[in-house]
């Protein structure tokens, strides 16, 4: 029997955007906007849109392979996938559910997406309008804890307690996204910069979370083309190998009413090992990151999760000359991120891994051969994967 | 203890059993001023939140168990931002994960009473605190916690 491995199969041959907006702010429906990203894959990646054969998203995207498939006239529909959990958990995920069918035979051609209006739609960082509540969110939602920023604070709390992380550490993660979007025009906080005192002086929405420790709210739509290696070599864009992926959460991990065992955790514990295992690669070997920020707190506990540095060293390491791009210790989130580029609900973190494998990004890391990108941490289940160029395949 | 007035204002959603009545022993408890989560009769393991099987054993003989509403702080947030426009003129208020050292270290979500300002010490001492919501439609029950210091 072969290995049972991802490492090297299947590639990222395209990415597409629409323009990023505020939250509200999008011109167009969100459907439409999830068509203008894939079309924006396929130019990109050389490709006819009828020739997609299979879809594959994530948090409940709104937006069905079936009416998907049938609106840009593909040939056949062969891959309809969703990756079961709310939040940005998934983005990862749905990325390695479109290379597994690839590499298994399943599909050719298979568009992960993700398209959000949520202006159009409900926000994530309001509560909804019900009179009543039951289930898990009556154990949280009636002592006001209703939002993941409520709810997520907490764990960050927790770790921070366990292992004397200081604010310091999160502000840099923060002031990495948003210098990181100054060179990069598609940011919606390009040409408003953050430094040390203005993000000291922003309110706090939830301790230890100021503003800026937040992700946007935004509308837009992001998409990747994945085909097989061995078609993905004769395409027009520089490869983009998919080296290993992991999903998951540890052991009872949404235990409700915050009974997680693992509580001060983004849940990468048990998945990142797996994540390294299939991609043959360890954590210094890795590039460039780009860490899902729902709030910067997850950020933290991702990066120590993944072997990046010890929680211990969090402090010493969460530095902004560490963090940026092209010669810090680790860059991280070159593009800006959920925080300063757009809440694409991290699959704008997927592109900009591409971006740095192909040697394009805005705020290029130079040789980036490995990067790594990290989906919604907190959340159950999150996941994660790497990203590596030819060379790694040698 | 119960209060008079409501830590938070009265217009957040209210807490019901679900169709299936899962969680429906703890929300009749809370109103009778009574602290009851589940236990399982088989092998003896501390639950909560509410289901319906031991994740240990995986029997379905789970047993609502008064306990004493007494613990410690696990974790906390003070909330600044409103996300219900109720909360819109309340002001910062407490969120705390309380640790229930004498119930298997379950772990219960509710709010830290007194001034919202306060500070707040992770492994600090707490007790419940009942609050009755009795004008509300239909009326229910939460559980708070304040510092015991002891």
């Amino acid at each position: 029997m072969s290995e049972r491995t991802l490492r090297g199969k299947t590639a990222i041959v395209g990415i597409g955007e629409t323009t990023y907006y505020k939250h509200g702010k999008a011109p167009e429906p969100e459907f439409k906007l999830g068509l203008m990203a894939i079309l924006a894959a396929c130019e990109d990646a050389g490709i006819s849109p009828h020739d997609i054969d299979g879809f594959a998203s994530y948090s409940n995207d709104r937006n069905e392979p079936p009416r998907l498939a049938a609106a840009l006239g593909c040939k056949e529909l062969r891959f309809s996938n969703m990756q079961w959990g709310g939040g940005g958990g998934g983005g990862s995920a749905a990325v390695a559910n479109a290379a597994a069918a690839v590499a298994a035979g399943l599909a050719d051609c298979v568009v992960v997406y993700r398209s959000l209006a949520q202006g159009q739609f409900a926000r994530f960082g309001r509560s909804a309008a019900v009179k009543t509540i039951s289930g898990e969110n009556a154990l949280s939602v009636p002592y006001g804890s209703m939002t993941p920023a409520q709810r997520y604070s907490m764990k960050a709390m927790r770790f921070m307690h366990e292992h004397g992380v200081k604010q310091e550490a999160l502000r840099a993660i923060a002031l990495a996204s948003y210098h990181h979007a100054q060179k990069n025009p598609a940011a919606v906080m390009y040409g408003r910069p953050l430094d040390e005192a203005k993000y000291d002086a922003s309110r706090w929405i939830a301790e230890p979370h100021h503003l800026y420790d937040c992700c946007q709210e935004n509308d837009g739509a992001a998409a990747l083309i994945v085909m097989p290696a061995e078609r993905a070599k004769d395409m027009k864009q520089k490869p983009a190998y998919l080296l290993g992926a992991a999903a998951g959460a540890g052991h009872r991990a949404a235990a409700s009413a915050a009974n997680t065992p693992d509580y001060g955790s983004s849940h990468f514990t048990t998945v990142a090992p797996h994540l390294y295992a299939m991609a043959r690669v360890k954590p210094n070997d890795i590039d460039v990151v780009q860490c899902y920020e729902n709030f910067t707190g997850g950020v933290l506990m991702s990066l120590v999760e993944h072997g990046l540095f010890e929680a211990e060293e969090a402090n010493d390491f969460l530095t902004l000359p560490n963090l940026v791009a092209p010669s810090g210790k680790l860059p991280l989130n070159t593009s800006g991120g959920n925080l300063a580029e757009c809440y694409m609900h991290g699959l704008e973190l997927q592109t900009e891994a591409v971006r740095q494998i192909r040697g394009s990004s805005c705020n290029q890391v130079k040789d980036a051969d490995v990067a790594l990108v990290v989906a919604g941490p907190m959340v159950v289940p999150v996941s994660t994967l790497i990203y590596g160029s030819g060379a790694t395949l040698q | 203890m119960t209060t008079a007035q409501s830590y938070l204002p009265e217009g957040l959603p209210i807490p019901v059993p679900e169709p299936d009545g899962l969680s429906e022993p703890h929300w009749s408890g809370l109103r009778r001023g009574e602290f009851l989560i589940q236990r399982c009769r088989k092998c003896s393991t501390w639950l909560w939140g509410p289901e319906w099987i031991c994740h240990k054993c995986h029997s379905f003989d789970l047993a609502w168990t008064k306990v004493e509403p007494e613990g410690r702080i696990f974790s906390w947030t003070r909330v600044w931002h409103p996300t219900h426009p109720v909360l819109n003129d309340r002001g910062a208020y407490i969120v705390v994960v309380v640790e229930l050292p004498h119930a298997g270290n379950v772990r219960v979500i509710g709010n830290l009473v007194g001034d919202a300002k306060q500070p707040v010490k992770i492994g600090a001492k707490v007790k419940g605190v009942f609050e009755q919501h009795d004008r509300a439609d239909p009326p229910y029950a939460l559980l708070h916690w304040r510092t015991s210091g002891d």
